[in-house]
């Protein structure tokens, strides 16, 4: 792809499209371009808003602008000449970057679908887990609920599909897979990942600065934790 | 000082303008789904167009307030009284201290909001004090209204005060635009990524508002649509406004709450300007869709808020003379 697409998203947003499928190097090209879009911040960008492949760049619609030239335009110009060809031009960061720990209990209780998961792909309880704490994870994006991280880097030995009926309560604090993607469950709510664990830590807290511990491009580990460690931590303020 | 909630209607949320710039997050824009009557209401009741107020869902609750205070209400007509005595919409209403106000079916439209001076006075959660239903922040707990709530009203203004219920003889024009009101809400549609087929499908049918339509979205049914490529997508991002198509051909509109991603295809986007009519859609209400462009769609939208402004100045100068 030598340029990129770019779409109006309704009225007040554009999307940039890097790919068409589930990439983990695409999806670093993508924050790479969020990065840069951020660090230039042109007068007219209002928010970024990633996802697998694409990003959206929310645009303030009330940008004075030059007779007969609206925002929009003002910024697909402006993205081009910031991005001209971004798969090139656009380089993305080392493996550096420190990772987001989370820990997480395999307490029975807490994994429902962990044997159904180990059995699925033909491993040991203890295998699954230790395969699942191994994996170097990023956030590709935040979305279905507030907070809720898609995660790519699962091992593909995990990969697992969703329920074919989803549970309508699964608990805050949830580790989860669905399909080739690993994630959690910020608050209770209804789901259709399998459940192999769960973290003491509010991943998201609006009333907390910052509300959200994974944010898009994120690194993330998951770290094996017994139940009296749990029950520590989940007294702890975060 | 606050307003008890007697009875709490079927869905009545406590709305603002929303949490715009959080989508990143997994946030929804939220704010009321008709922000051109709640706009209204407020301005009414002397606020800022995107102060905290009442959103009502068909329904409305009775409300008991400890104070005197200074409502409107706008949006769905909606059956209402104040200790008996009926009250109409789109004006200024002075109510005594100890009125109990009892909101009824709403008639016309689905969303009906009430605007009390000042505001609700709830703290801003990640920058609102609407409600998010889906996050569970927002609003009172981030939850639809219960019985025996108790919104909390800014501190006592001695400015503001009336011994009796006082409604002016006088109201506002609360048309969103200049266009006549028909059988059908006519709802002006950007293009979408993804083409249906054949290409104008979506524009050649009537579509009904089904039941299970909330605040994330209206569940349209009609005859089945298709998309010309049919392959699995990867999620992208979605807005308020995106009209997705599931599997089933049935397409969902999706509203203020509506989620951050979707996977589904997205053949068009319901412009700003007409979120107002999709907002006031009910259960059974039918609906048509119609192309429109970008500079039309930024006409339309200008020419609502210029009439927001007149209102406003209208109002203001009332005021002055008053």
């Amino acid at each position: 792809m030598s340029t990129f697409d770019l779409e109006p998203l309704g009225e007040d947003a554009l999307l940039l499209r890097l790919g068409d499928h589930i990439d983990p190097a695409v999806n670093r090209r993508v924050h790479a371009l969020a990065a840069r879009i951020a660090a230039a911040s042109p007068p007219w960008l209002r928010e970024l808003v990633p996802a697998y492949a694409s990003l959206a760049v929310f645009v303030d619609l009330d940008l004075p602008c030059p007779p007969g030239i609206d925002p929009i335009t003002v910024a697909m110009d402006g993205l081009r000449a910031l991005v001209p060809t971004p798969d090139t031009a656009v380089p993305v960061a080392a493996d550096d970057d420190a990772p987001f720990d989370i820990p997480v209990c395999h307490a029975p209780d807490f994994a429902p679908d962990l044997d159904a998961l180990a059995a699925h792909a033909g491993l040991s309880r203890e295998e699954t887990i230790a395969r699942h704490c191994a994996g170097d994870y990023r956030v590709a994006m935040v979305g279905f609920a507030p907070g809720f991280p898609y995660l790519l880097g699962l091992d593909p030995a995990l990969a697992m599909p969703r329920l074919a009926t989803p549970r309508t309560r699964v608990p805050a604090g949830s580790v989860a897979i669905g399909g080739a993607q690993a994630g959690l469950y910020p608050r209770e709510g209804p789901g259709g990942w399998r459940l192999l664990g769960r973290t003491p830590l509010a991943v998201f807290d609006p009333v907390r600065v910052p509300p959200a511990l994974l944010v898009p491009g994120r690194r993330v580990r998951f770290r094996a934790i017994d139940a009296a460690t749990f029950a520590r931590l989940a007294r702890a303020p975060a | 000082m606050s307003i008890e909630v007697l009875s709490p209607g079927p869905a009545t949320t406590v709305q603002d303008a929303g949490r715009p710039g959080l989508r990143h997050l997994g946030v929804a824009s939220g704010g009321a789904l008709d922000p051109w009557s709640s706009a209204l209401a407020n301005l009414l009741a002397g606020n800022a167009p995107g102060a905290a107020l009442l959103e009502i869902t068909l329904a409305g609750p009775t409300l008991r307030f400890a104070v005197a205070t200074r409502v409107a209400l706008c949006g769905a007509a909606i059956e209402a009284d104040a200790d008996g005595t009926p009250l109409p919409s789109a004006r200024p209403i002075d109510l005594p201290a100890g009125s109990v106000l009892r909101l009824g079916r709403c008639l016309g439209g689905a969303r009906a909001y009430l605007a009390v001076r000042g505001g609700i006075a709830l703290d801003p959660v990640l920058g609102s004090a609407g409600t998010d239903l889906r996050g569970g922040f927002g609003g009172v707990h981030g939850r639809r209204l219960q019985r025996g709530d108790r919104l909390p009203l800014p501190p006592v203004d001695d400015r503001f005060d009336t011994p009796s219920l006082h409604v002016p003889g006088w109201w506002i024009d609360t048309a969103v635009d200049d266009r006549p009101a028909g059988d059908e809400a006519i709802v002006r549609v950007l293009p979408g990524h993804d083409a249906t087929t054949p290409p104008a499908a979506l524009f050649a049918r009537t579509w009904t508002v089904a039941a299970d339509s909330n605040r994330q979205g209206l569940r349209l049914q009609g005859e089945a649509l298709a998309v010309a490529d049919a392959r699995e997508r990867i999620s992208e991002p979605v807005v308020p406004g995106t009209l997705q198509l599931p599997p089933d051909g049935q397409p969902i509109a999706l509203l203020a709450d509506a989620q951050t991603h979707g996977g589904y295809p997205r053949i068009g986007h319901a412009i700003r300007a007409d979120w107002p009519l999709l907002a006031q859609l009910r259960p059974g209400d039918r609906v048509r869709f119609t192309p429109c462009t970008r500079g039309a769609a930024h006409d339309a939208l200008c020419r609502q808020r210029q009439r927001l402004h007149r209102i406003a100045l209208a109002l203001d100068a009332k005021r002055t003379r008053a």
